[in-house]
């Protein structure tokens, strides 16, 4: 859309204007999260983490207060987080966007932050070009490059994969995740044997097919990316079915591979699986143990944190900082977005910082192997830390990323 | 074992224990359309309970699994049968539409409920040892789990043949589906034999969301993300006919699978493009009437 | 005395006859209470000025059941795949825009309409020969292919995350777009009251008549020699072109394109509004669409599982007491107040 009439501009600025004057100090921010349909489960990760960082902290930037209003997400076609996001802006006139587990959602998004100059911090979304969409765009979660470029490098040189087959579900973030893996191991001299497409991300798919195919094709190693939820569990059980470590394919994949809260599900198949993830429950620094000791406080013993609430706990916090910054001052959203790159923290991931270039996040990628704890859980444990990993996608300007 | 004659195997298995799947969840559907020509879109949901009930009795009670299926299945054929008596029953005679309307609304409730006491996240089942890990015939293994299915299903399919063709309610039944008016002037009472085939169909659909666990992964809305897929399996095998059923399922089953094998890039195409084949060909199915 | 009766017989029957020709030839004349959707909408915008994103998305919306409401509740056609016109119209447009440059906004739409009616003739005559649920099942059937294809070729349609960032000429060369929707409200406003009296005109010409011939009793339609086949793959054609303006409508309001537009969900959502606001009445799209949406908007808000189990339940008793819709319960208040009124 071309850029807004001068009346729509003098309205909004006059009404943000009065919104901000009304409430000095009062952060509003608008959460946009899938609260309802078949993703629901990962819109209740991120506002679970959200919630709880707001109830510890609100304390800490006393006066100033934020206030959250919540919207439905929906599905991921983008119109529906269009008109949410739209409305949260003129209506709730809320101060900065946050949420956004859907890649479409953030995409739809971008020309309306930008005529609004809103700042946007993005909690999941993890298509790789999305910051490229607007100056008003920050992302503290992931870009899909982040876990699987340097899976390449590590699973060729650190695991042995000198052969590796490639399965995914077949939209965006799964072709973005396999295409940021075969650049990463291409280049030191690893051979992709097969890529195969593994249906759309709505249903389930029966694996074994696929998985059969690979198992037929004997190559050293198979990286796999699904969406994080019941593929992840469909996926473990067809590789254990077909006995597939048995018969020497070890398999690797970014972390959605293994989602906490359903790894105890996964049984003995999941042992032996290394990710490159930029969250696990246990990872092992102080603010990831308070972490999860809050979170088990709050909602119980059998629920886990997991990379997208470790993310929404982040991306909290930086708000909080930027709300202290600038004491509850959000009314330029330059400032705040300007406020926002170079900000750095030391949290439950780990030291994550936002690149001031491209507005996206720096964080370390850790190598994990599932493995039986002593207590007999599951758990997985740190092989090899890759400190501080940029966004390869837009450092090397591949395809979308070079805009 | 030659690798061609591998990849067949191996299409042929999977797609064998695909097609038991939708032959169990699905034959209760044809049945029920062919005998009292009623859209039951809420089919579906009643997979997804027995689904669930299976979850709560193996991980609530430690009820072991093949038990809990037996449970869930008769539960399910017990609970529905006041749907059909208070509420479907009053639908017979309304248009296609209405019934739509209504089994959707019920899916709907179903759906919201289920997610309001079991939440969204997907539910797995513990099996039992000896349904994990794999059988090995020698010239090669096949995962436990599916064989499993496949002999279940085949076992249901004799016993569901047995009965339709060889005793006497089976043939009230195919009387019923092929002229009700015949058969009530016969003095067939076409009523309660609709309510015994809608309970024992849904009880096969409760077992086949039960099977289904371990396959796909259980959230509330299992209800209806596959049941497009089985009104594909009714449609193209022919409403009423227990024969059409399997061999639609039979040739879903297979296809599909050989197609994710060999073409993965085409997802969920070929499985459409089956569907306008056959019924362009056969409108009512293999087995349909008319 | 027999004579005397015949003619008695044959002026009440003239009688009769003249009341019933004139009673036809006055439906299409304009009555009143028609106005009243239109001044409810132009009266949203003063009242509701910040809502006017979701105004634009329901008028679509009103649109698009309207479409559906030719075939369904005209000449009763049953479909579940209807989503696959609206997709084809969006997809049009924004192709359109990347590969061809076509920003024009208005002639976008007639494009991507035209493109959809094409493609309504072609299918149509091929799986109007059917009904019931072979026609179901293949209607279905071609909006997943399309949407599988869409994904096979998605370096073409960008996939399921689509075509983001198209851009439109400002409306008849002069308005903007700004952040309030405002001139995406009146634009979805004008052009669905467009389609909607060209869609009126067609609803009670001779040929509207015949559909409702092929919806009551098709039997009898072919016995007369009513070319059924022909009428049907006319209607779905109109029906589809409809779809697709408000698919394109959809595409230029959101400046956004994926291919979720060809879900199965949409199709279903789109028949379950038409049902619940009365089908065959032309009005009942703008009521269902209007009372689904905002209950929608309002509810899940408040809790998303309560807003699914409410709509189950609305459905549920829609069929149980409403049969015809809410229209249909309006039709019905109102008949018992008049017949209070009648001594």
């Amino acid at each position: 859309m071309q850029l807004g009439s001068r009346l729509g501009l003098t309205a909004l600025a006059l009404a943000l204007g009065l919104g901000g004057a009304a409430n000095a100090g009062t952060v509003k921010i608008g959460v946009v999260l899938p609260f309802s349909g078949a993703n629901a489960d990962l819109g209740h990760q991120m506002d679970k983490a959200f919630d709880l960082y707001v109830k510890l902290h609100t304390k800490d930037i006393a006066p100033n207060k934020v206030e959250l209003v919540k919207r439905d997400e929906g599905p991921p076609t983008g119109a529906q987080a269009k008109t949410v996001g739209t409305e949260l802006i003129t209506n709730d006139k809320v101060q900065i966007l946050t949420g956004f587990s859907f890649s479409p959602s953030a995409i739809a998004l971008a020309p309306v932050v930008t005529q609004a100059k809103m700042p946007m911090l993005i909690s999941n979304a993890g298509t790789a070009w999305i910051t490229n969409l607007s100056p008003y765009i920050a992302r503290l979660s992931f870009s899909m490059w982040s876990p699987a470029y340097p899976m390449g490098a590590y699973a060729y040189n650190k695991i042995g994969c000198k052969t590796t087959a490639v399965a995914y579900t077949d939209f965006p973030p799964g072709k973005d995740s396999t295409e940021a893996f075969e650049t990463g191991y291409k280049k030191v001299g690893g051979k992709v044997t097969l890529s195969i497409p593994m249906g759309s991300p709505v249903q389930v798919p029966d694996f074994t097919p696929f998985f059969q195919r690979i198992k037929d094709a004997h190559p050293d190693c198979m990286y796999v990316f699904i969406p994080s939820g019941a593929h992840a569990t469909g996926v473990m059980k067809a590789y254990g079915e077909l006995g597939m470590r048995k018969a020497g394919i070890k398999l690797i994949g970014p972390m959605d591979l293994i989602p906490d809260n359903k790894l105890q599900d996964m049984g003995d198949a999941a042992i032996g699986t290394i990710v490159m993830g930029h969250y696990a429950v246990d990872l092992d620094n102080q603010q990831n143990k308070e972490f999860n000791e809050e979170w088990h406080k709050a909602y119980g013993p059998d629920s886990y944190p997991d990379f997208m609430s470790a993310a929404a706990w982040d991306t909290m916090h930086a708000i909080f900082d930027t709300v202290k910054k600038l004491n509850g001052d959000f009314s330029n959203g330059e400032k705040v977005i300007g406020a926002l790159k170079g900000w750095s923290t030391v949290g439950p991931r780990g030291k994550v910082s936002i690149d001031p270039q491209t507005r996206d996040v720096i964080e370390d990628e850790h190598a994990m192997e599932v493995y039986r704890k002593p207590d007999g859980k599951l758990g997985e444990r740190i092989l090899e830390t890759v400190p501080q990993v940029k966004d390869e996608c837009k450092a090397l300007k591949i395809g979308r990323c070079a805009s | 074992m030659s690798h061609a004659a591998n990849i067949v195997i191996s299409i042929l298995f999977d797609g064998l224990a695909y097609a038991m799947f939708l032959f169990i969840t699905s034959v209760g559907l044809s049945v029920t359309m062919g005998l009292m020509n009623f859209v039951n879109l809420a089919h579906g949901a009643f997979a997804m309970v027995g689904g669930y009930i299976v979850v709560s009795l193996t991980r609530s009670l430690g009820i072991d699994f093949v038990p809990a299926l037996v449970i869930a299945a008769v539960l399910v054929g017990f609970i529905s049968v006041p749907f059909e008596r208070l509420l479907y029953r009053h639908l017979y005679k309304a248009t296609d539409l209405e019934q739509v309307l209504l089994t959707i609304g019920l899916a709907f409730m179903a759906i919201a409920t289920f997610t309001y006491f079991y939440g969204p996240i997907p539910k797995s089942v513990p099996l039992p040892h000896w349904l994990e890990g794999d059988i090995n015939l020698g010239f090669r293994a096949f995962p436990s789990y599916r064989a499993f299915l496949i002999i279940v299903g085949a076992v249901l399919v004799t016993v569901l043949w047995y009965a339709f063709e060889r005793t006497n309610i089976g043939a009230r039944i195919r009387a019923a589906v092929d002229n009700r008016r015949m058969a009530e002037s016969v003095g067939i009472n076409v009523d309660r034999l609709f309510t015994l085939t809608f309970a024992v169909g849904s009880g096969l659909a409760a077992l086949g969301g039960g099977f289904a666990i371990q396959l796909f992964g259980l959230t509330p809305y299992f209800a209806v993300l596959y049941l497009v897929l089985f009104l594909i399996v009714v449609a193209t095998g022919g409403l009423g006919s227990l024969k059409g059923t399997l061999l639609a399922a039979l040739v879903i089953g297979i296809i599909d699978t050989g197609g994710k094998y060999m073409f993965p890039q085409a997802g969920n195409f070929f499985v459409y493009l089956i569907t306008v084949v056959v019924l362009l060909i056969k409108p009512a199915g293999f087995y349909g009437r008319e | 005395m027999a004579a005397s009766e015949s003619m008695t017989r044959s002026v009440a029957g003239e009688a009769a006859r003249s009341r019933a020709a004139e009673f036809l030839l006055r439906r299409h004349y304009l009555r009143w209470p028609e106005a009243l959707p239109w001044l409810i909408a132009v009266g949203c915008f003063f009242v509701f000025p910040d809502r006017m994103t979701f105004g634009s998305q329901l008028l679509i919306m009103i649109m698009f059941a309207l479409s559906l409401d030719l075939i369904l509740g005209y000449a009763g056609i049953v479909t579940l795949g209807h989503a696959a016109f609206f997709g084809l119209g969006a997809y049009t447009v924004a192709l359109a825009s990347i590969k061809l440059g076509w920003t024009e906004p208005i002639s976008g739409v007639f494009f991507g309409g035209a493109v959809a009616g094409l493609v309504g003739i072609v299918v149509g005559w091929f799986i109007l020969r059917y009904r019931g649920l072979t026609l179901l099942m293949l209607t279905i059937a071609f909006a997943a292919m399309l949407q599988e294809g869409g994904n096979i070729r998605s370096d073409f349609t960008g996939g399921y995350d689509g075509l983001p960032g198209l851009t439109f000429d400002p409306l008849l060369g002069h308005f903007q777009y700004d952040l309030y929707g405002h001139t995406n409200y009146w634009y979805a406003l004008a052009a669905l009251a467009v389609v909607f009296f060209v869609v009126r005109r067609i609803v009670y010409s001779p040929f509207g008549q015949a559909l409702t011939g092929i919806r009551e009793n098709v039997r009898r339609m072919h016995s007369i020699g009513s070319p059924v086949h022909r009428r049907l793959v006319t209607v779905y054609a109109i029906s589809a072109a409809i779809a697709g303006m408000a698919g394109a409508l959809f595409t230029q309001t959101n400046a956004y394109v994926t291919l979720t537009v060809f879900d199965f969900d949409a199709s279903a959502k789109v028949m379950v509004i038409l049902i619940l606001g009365g089908t065959g009445r032309l009005y009942g799209a703008f009521l269902g669409a209007a009372v689904y949406m905002i209950f929608e908007d309002k509810l899940s808000k408040m809790s998303p599982t309560f807003w699914q189990f409410g709509i189950g339940l609305l459905l549920v008793l829609a069929v149980m007491f409403a049969r015809r819709g809410l229209l249909g319960v309006g039709d019905t208040i109102r008949r018992k107040l008049a017949g209070r009124r009648a001594p």
